[in-house]
């Protein structure tokens, strides 16, 4: 893992004591709230429904035990005993005081971490695959490529005040697991016929208001004029992205409305002239940052058979452990998706579980997912069956990744004041009616997402079932979206029609349920199928009024 | 009845304005049919209370009940941990935001 270096260090506590000053002075009266709002939002904090929220950057969705051990005494120390993991690859406490903020900034730093630009119009914290550097799949390690963006996009001053946020994501292998073409700018990390090494751009993507896939614009960018071309790109963005309205000020809006060629044509005009400047950083730069993602010490005799024979072990491995670029090792997901529970929620105590697992199982390693789980990448498979127990043991062990269970939900109304609608609920609701797990495998791969607005930060539109929760007359109403995707497939999902109330929703997911069970062809997941059939016969059953006894 | 509320500075609490000052508890709100705003103003300017605003509300006989499901939930605290919320002991209150 990436270290700091004393321009890291030095960087993060003088921001530290900054906000200090900073609030200290608005506690003495000496600010007013307008002028203090901008300056806590520039650390992470929000005024949420029922207190400050502080939202901690994980670069790239990657920790030590240290940090997670950090993060579960944070919670301990400051908040209520438990925090929230998002999907940005964040993680955020819902319960803090002000006047605590500058101790919890300070306690971030001393072990590499903070909650810069987690907020406002600009770069915000990178997110990665989170299998990086462990995939068998992986063509290239994303995260040197990951650590350079955030050193670079760290206190930008040309990007510090853009039209709106910004968020990029940057992948290595075939397989997309970021979500990389519904970003701002979506990297991979390719090869071409010769071996070497290229960046593809995906630009212009996005949920929210107005979801959209991002279209390729740099197809073959070196990996050592990655950070000149993505000077152009925002460069670009900057000048024309529109001001005037929140609504329309994403770059997404930007390339759509005047074309992807037009806006290539633009970016390519000033990454040439970006080139004459010397912008990029040295290539010893990306080197010396490499050096700090070489492979653990892996132990090269290390068996690849696993023993089986506990079924509940074995279920487990099944959905929740993928394949190593190693051999004898293996990539465990923990699933923060128990039945009943709340999604990305830990307490305090299982974090720094997870974080003793890491650095005795993990080579002190762990990512955190978009869709909310954790991730213990580099574990030897003669160790897997002791991690199981020990998660299973603290209510760690859900052998549902991927499954119907495994949803990915915003905090809502519960907690976020701009939501419309309650998110937690609706899953709730939603993992208890198809608690049993072997309904679960049966429906098979299947990925259900909640916003509770527009807004989008449960990625409703790319779920394959997806729920957005809105305020009609100031009653919560869920509407029912099928056929999103992430990843190589991605696509957006298509309103059924009329929304539902909070036990409606469920009612109609079970009967979209029903039709694939019914309809599906051998091997096809969910979308596979609403994809070949469409939506009539979901629409169909979903709205078929019951029948009315006597 | 139009109610006040806001936030605490420090802690960021929800708070209700009772006619003399601010109460984590919205049952002690008081209506505030006119001059809303010359209250909001002099409490902003004490430093104490933030994002204050005045918000429409009925009383019941179970009390005080905010007219949103938002403003509810935050008179409540997070229905899906009510173990955190102000009636800890009722595992029903989630209810009342409905």
């Amino acid at each position: 893992m990436y270290q700091y270096d004393q321009y890291d260090q030095a960087m993060v506590d003088a921001r530290v004591a900054e906000f200090r000053d900073q609030v200290a002075r608005r506690l003495a009266g000496e600010i007013t709230e307008d002028q203090f709002k901008p300056l806590r939002l520039k650390n992470g904090l929000y005024l949420q429904l029922h207190a400050y929220m502080l939202r901690v950057a994980v670069p790239y969705g990657t920790l030590n035990s240290r940090q997670m051990r950090m993060l579960g005494d944070i919670a301990d120390k400051y908040d209520r005993g438990y925090g929230h993991f998002t999907t940005r690859q964040n993680i955020q406490y819902n319960w803090i005081k002000l006047q605590d903020a500058p101790d919890i900034l300070a306690d971030l730093a001393s072990v590499e971490m903070h909650a810069i630009q987690t907020s406002g119009n600009c770069i915000r914290n990178t997110t990665a695959d989170h299998f990086a550097g462990a995939a068998a799949d992986e063509l290239v390690d994303p995260r040197p490529y990951a650590e350079l963006l955030r050193q670079w996009s760290t206190f930008h001053p040309e990007f510090d005040y853009l039209p709106r946020k910004f968020k990029i994501a940057i992948i290595g292998s075939e397989t997309d697991r970021a979500a990389m073409k519904l970003h701002d700018i979506g990297i991979q990390l390719v090869t071409n016929d010769a071996g070497e090494v290229g960046c593809r751009f995906y630009v212009g993507g996005g949920m929210g208001r107005t979801p959209m896939i991002a279209p390729v614009i740099g197809e073959f960018v070196p990996p050592l004029q990655m950070i000149s071309y993505l000077e152009a790109c925002l460069r670009v963005y900057n000048r024309y992205g529109r001001r005037d309205n929140k609504y329309k000020a994403r770059i997404k809006i930007l390339v759509h409305e005047i074309g992807a060629d037009e806006y290539r044509r633009q970016v390519e005009e000033e990454f040439a002239h970006i080139l004459t400047l010397g912008l990029e950083p040295p290539p010893a730069e990306l080197e010396r940052i490499k050096g700090f993602f070489e492979q653990p010490g892996f132990d090269a005799s290390a068996s690849d058979e696993l023993d089986l024979s506990d079924p509940d072990f074995a279920v487990w491995v099944s959905q929740n452990v993928h394949a190593h670029k190693q051999p004898g090792y293996a990539i465990a997901t923990i699933s923060l998706k128990p039945v009943g529970g709340i999604p990305g929620d830990a307490s305090a105590d299982q974090i720094r579980l997870m974080a003793d697992l890491a650095r005795d199982y993990s080579f002190d390693e762990l990512r955190v997912t978009h869709a909310q789980n954790i991730v213990l990448p580099h574990v030897k498979k003669a160790d897997l069956y002791t991690v199981w127990q020990k998660l299973d043991a603290a209510g760690l062990a859900n052998a549902n990744l991927d499954l119907i269970s495994d949803i990915i939900a915003c905090p809502g109304l519960d907690y976020c004041s701009l939501a419309n609608a309650r998110s937690i609920p609706v899953a709730q609701k939603i993992s208890e009616r198809f608690a049993d797990l072997g309904r679960q495998k049966e429906l098979g791969e299947l990925k259900l997402k909640i916003s509770g607005c527009i807004n989008a930060c449960g990625h409703h539109h790319a779920g394959h079932i997806g729920i957005l929760g809105v305020d009609r007359k100031g009653v919560e109403n869920y509407q029912l979206l099928l056929g999103g995707s992430e990843g190589a497939d991605t696509s957006l999902g298509t309103i059924t029609g009329p929304g539902f109330s909070e036990d409606g929703i469920v009612d109609a997911i079970e009967k979209a349920t029903d039709v694939y069970l019914a309809q599906r062809s051998d091997g096809e997941r969910f979308v596979d199928t609403y994809r070949r059939i469409g939506m009539a016969p979901f629409k169909e059953a979903i709205y078929a009024k019951e029948p009315v006894n006597g | 009845m139009k109610i006040i509320t806001g936030s605490d500075l420090r802690t960021g609490d929800v708070i209700w304005w009772t006619g003399e000052g601010w109460s984590r508890h919205v049952n002690d709100a008081v209506d505030v049919p006119e001059g809303a705003e010359a209250i909001i103003a002099r409490e902003n300017a004490k430093q104490i209370v933030t994002d204050t605003q005045v918000i429409e509300a009925t009383r019941t006989d179970d009390g005080v009940r905010p007219a949103h499901i938002k403003d509810r939930i935050r008179a409540l605290g997070p229905t899906v941990r009510l173990d955190l919320s102000l009636k800890p002991a009722d595992p029903a209150a989630g209810t009342w935001v409905i």
